[in-house]
């Protein structure tokens, strides 16, 4: 299992984001995709998830192109963005549910304890607060496992805690041979990370 | 199949659990049916004969209202992005949207149009006929209407324009609807309009989730 990206260029309505990005992942690493805002996170994390098409390069995994088999890829890979993608007549629970049985998993229960997410569980998701949504919609790390985690922004709205906590559960995925991205502010000063500054690259293009 | 059947569920139970919007959508059919009568007067001969018409156009602009949901929700709030990241094709995507669509916002529709027509005085065969050519005909308007919806997605004021995009598409399913009810009054056979009807959903079923697949891909990048 490994991630491989060679030469992707991003161009969003006539203007270059970023040129030339190389990058790889393999099991029990952590990418760390660093940038000024606007620097291009978003829209590298969106190419590596399928969501968004380079202007050049290709992303590949195991060997293979991703756009030959598109299907398998996202078999492999969990995304979390910007928006919640959470529901608001339905709770936490329900939310979970429901992407578990999309993607054909069955592990909600797990989810809301890693997450702490027992106590709120059955609320509606309209009254929790931004960090309450953040970790629902993180809960669906577990709830429907995958080897490769892109995250857009993690622990944006978390409390000092519950990063505490979101790391941990991170370093665990790595330890079993996961992998993740991870575009992010804050330093969480994880181990076994290796960085990717993306305003080398942009300054390099400009 | 475990997905779909998912899929479809989710968007029943929040259909229901939004149910203010099924209302509002009843409530306009009732009304926008009802101002007939009292704009073009009580004569029942009349009303009779231009009830089938206004039957179908009153279900259809009802409908209209229905459409921007289909996909906007969804689209706003990051979930539609996860499920193309899901199992599913988008193809299926949409048309499990367009199957919970159908059953949660048009088959309400169908179920009251038998009370309404009998205000406007259609005859009792009249009433069978309508029930049977909305039964078969109004799976064009929710699909149809996902292509709508789907290349409006993105718009924050998408409404007017999808109004103007799918009411023009809809004018084969209104005359072959209308037809079928006038020639079930007039005693004569609906089965040729039914079968039009038949063809023009089951034609829309295999063109519309495609297109409306398009669109969606589209807008998400």
């Amino acid at each position: 299992m490994s991630l491989y990206a060679q030469s992707l260029t991003c161009i969003r309505q006539d203007r270059l984001i970023f040129n030339a990005v190389d990058l790889s992942l393999n099991p029990g690493e952590i990418l760390w995709v660093k940038g000024r805002n606007g620097s291009g996170k978003t829209s590298l994390l969106r190419i590596l998830a399928c969501l968004l098409k380079p202007a050049t390069g290709i992303v590949s995994w195991n060997g293979t192109d991703i756009e030959e088999d598109p299907e398998h890829y996202k078999e492999n890979l969990q995304y979390v963005g910007h928006q919640d993608a959470l529901k608001m007549a339905m709770s936490a629970r329900e939310n979970l549910e429901f992407w578990s049985d999309y993607t054909e998993n069955s592990t909600v229960d797990q989810a809301l304890d890693a997450f702490q997410l027992q106590p709120i569980a059955d609320h509606p998701t309209q009254i929790l607060s931004a960090g309450q949504k953040k970790r629902s919609n993180l809960a669906r790390l577990i709830a429907c496992p995958a080897p490769l985690w892109i995250l857009d922004e993690p622990v944006s709205s978390l409390d000092t805690d519950y990063i505490g906590l979101f790391k941990d559960l991170l370093e665990k995925h790595v330890r079993n041979g996961g992998m993740a991205l991870l575009a992010t502010h804050q330093d969480l000063s994880l181990s076994r990370v290796r960085q990717l500054d993306l305003n080398q690259i942009s300054e390099v293009a400009r | 199949m475990r997905s779909f059947l998912a899929l479809l569920k989710r968007d029943m139970l929040l259909a229901y659990r939004q149910g203010s919007a099924l209302t509002m959508t009843l409530s306009f059919f009732v009304i926008a049916v009802t101002l007939f009568p009292l704009g073009v007067g009580p004569e029942l001969n009349v009303l009779a004969r231009i009830g089938p018409g206004v039957l179908w156009v009153g279900a259809l602009l009802a409908c209209l209202l229905t459409l921007d949901r289909i996909f906007q929700a969804d689209f706003e709030d990051g979930t539609l992005e996860q499920l193309m990241l899901g199992p599913l094709s988008i193809e299926f995507i949409v048309l499990t949207k367009i199957i919970a669509h159908w059953v949660m916002s048009v088959l309400p529709l169908i179920a009251i149009t038998p009370i309404l027509a009998i205000s406007l005085n259609v005859h009792a065969d009249g009433i069978w006929a309508m029930i049977f050519s909305l039964l078969i005909g109004s799976p064009v308007l929710s699909l149809i209407g996902a292509v709508g919806a789907a290349l409006t997605v993105a718009m924050r004021r998408g409404g007017v324009l999808l109004s103007l995009l799918v009411l023009p598409l809809y004018i084969p399913v209104l005359i072959f609807g209308v037809a079928s009810v006038e020639a079930a009054v007039a005693l004569m056979p609906m089965a040729p309009h039914l079968m039009l009807l038949g063809g023009l959903s089951l034609g829309a079923l295999v063109v519309c989730p495609f297109a409306a697949a398009a669109a969606l891909r589209l807008a998400v990048e």
